[in-house]
């Protein structure tokens, strides 16, 4: 076979993990700014507007990864757009963060008590100073525990973009397995990585809704 | 605006108001008039249609049909101008409705700020000036949560002031409070009377309504069923009336 896991080994899967990092930075902006979108038009005043973004996250929700994943990187080259890797797997990944997103974030702005939009109304704000000063600030508040955990499963979900042929965490451990051969020890390193990656947040999360807990009285009563 | 006179036009007025929740009517041909200066108390057992009448007056109920007038903007047409009305009417509720992520002296300075555009140093001066106004000075960087619940409520009155209303609307803003903290809020808002200011009130304390109000609203079924002074709280005319006041809600 082709010898022992060695240094250039290592390097290459660390090379891996950094584009596991960075398709997961590429998801979460991409995915965080139209989910912000989503979020916003699933409680838009116009029905319409309601109404297209319900579908697309339904549309989304509905559809595993794998197959957005494939559907953007082979059905857009098959209608004659070549997209790189990259492209596919982060415009993918984008549709996909957004609709999860917009849905968590919709239920955050939600969970605002209505008396707290109808004292801004009878103070003469106008709706966007509504949201952007009394309703947001105490959403993103509600939205952090919850959108860290997120992450955390964005984090995972990178690992398909290997179908596609991007050379991320899961991609390099498969290039590495070809030439050695030995499964079991370099999915180990695989699994621990992503572990190591997804661990911290995990904790972070769970500290953020303890202490979110604590400060629960500071959002107003329903 | 639509005044002619604008001394002798009410400052709120409603005509013949209807309002159905579903099959529900809520108000049923409601009509009375605010004058300037004056304190109405509306009241009447819960679901008399007390608190719609009111929330329609700041058009949070929009009404299936009459006329409502607050200021000169006509608040039953489709178009008017609901930053302009709000600005007139100042609205207080049960719950307080602070903004919790917010000190006290932000909550209050909002709204002049974002609103009139007024200076955030001329805001912070405003914001003193109305705390003063409620007892309320040394609050001024504290949050809501850390305050009780009388002093809240007397800080979102301050809040409303700041925006210097030419109606103050009050949702049974005692409601939630225990008699001591009541009496505090009560003697804020007695003070608000003596110097002038026009209010309408929903208030279960009839010993209050009898002390402040130059003009009682008794409402009844959908309808202002009797209409007075204060004194027709101790001798009413109506069989209605004169049950609810019976029934131990007046207290001195």
């Amino acid at each position: 076979m082709g010898g022992h896991l060695n240094i250039n080994h290592l390097m290459f899967l660390g090379q891996g993990a950094l584009w596991t990092i960075g398709l997961s930075v590429i998801a979460l902006i991409g995915g965080g700014i139209v989910g912000f979108v989503i979020a916003l038009a699933r409680i838009s005043p116009l029905k319409s507007v309601r109404i297209a973004s319900a579908v697309y996250v339904q549309l989304i929700q509905g559809t595993p990864l794998l197959v957005i994943l494939f559907l953007g990187y082979f059905g857009l080259a098959a209608i004659g757009l070549k997209v790189s890797p990259l492209a596919a797997a982060g415009a993918s990944l984008t549709l996909y963060v957004a609709a999860y997103l917009g849905e968590i974030w919709r239920g955050c702005i939600q969970s605002v008590p209505k008396p707290q939009w109808e004292a801004a109304e009878g103070l003469a704000l106008s709706r966007t100073q509504r949201m952007m000063k009394v309703i947001l600030p105490q959403a993103i508040r509600i939205a952090t525990p919850p959108t860290v955990g997120f992450v955390v499963q964005i984090i995972k979900n990178t690992s398909l973009a290997s179908v596609v042929g991007f050379v991320e965490l899961m991609r390099s451990g498969q290039i590495v397995n070809n030439s050695l051969f030995e499964p079991f020890a370099i999915y180990a390193i695989i699994a621990v990585t992503y572990f190591a990656m997804c661990y911290p947040l995990s904790l972070f999360s769970q500290r953020l809704e303890r202490w979110m807990g604590r400060g629960r009285s500071n959002l107003a009563p329903a | 605006m639509q005044q002619n006179n604008p001394s002798s036009e009410p400052i709120v007025s409603l005509r013949d108001v209807q309002k159905s929740f579903g099959p529900l009517r809520v108000l049923d041909g409601v009509s009375f008039a605010v004058e300037r200066g004056e304190v109405l108390a509306l009241i009447g057992r819960s679901g008399s249609g007390k608190s719609t009448a009111l929330r329609c007056i700041d058009r949070f109920e929009k009404v299936d049909g009459g006329e409502i007038v607050v200021c000169g903007h006509r608040v039953d047409r489709p178009d008017v101008d609901l930053r302009a009305l709000r600005q007139d009417v100042g609205i207080v509720f049960q719950s307080y409705n602070l903004f919790p992520h917010l000190t006290i002296e932000q909550n209050i300075t909002l709204a002049p700020c974002a609103v009139k555009g007024i200076a955030a140093s001329q805001a912070r001066d405003l914001a003193r000036k109305v705390l003063a106004q409620v007892g309320l000075e040394e609050k001024l960087h504290a949050y809501p949560e850390q305050l009780s619940g009388g002093q809240q409520q007397r800080a979102a009155i301050a809040r409303s002031l700041a925006m210097q209303p030419k109606v103050m609307l009050f949702d049974e803003v005692t409601s939630a409070l225990d008699p001591e903290l009541t009496a505090e809020v009560l003697k804020v808002i007695e003070q608000l009377a003596a110097d002038g200011m026009t209010m309408v009130m929903v208030t279960h304390e009839m010993g209050f309504a009898k002390g402040i109000a130059d003009r009682i609203v008794f409402m009844h079924r959908g309808k202002v069923h009797e209409t007075g002074p204060a004194s027709i709280l101790t001798s009413p005319t109506t069989p209605e009336l004169t049950q609810f006041v019976g029934t131990g809600n007046l207290k001195s």
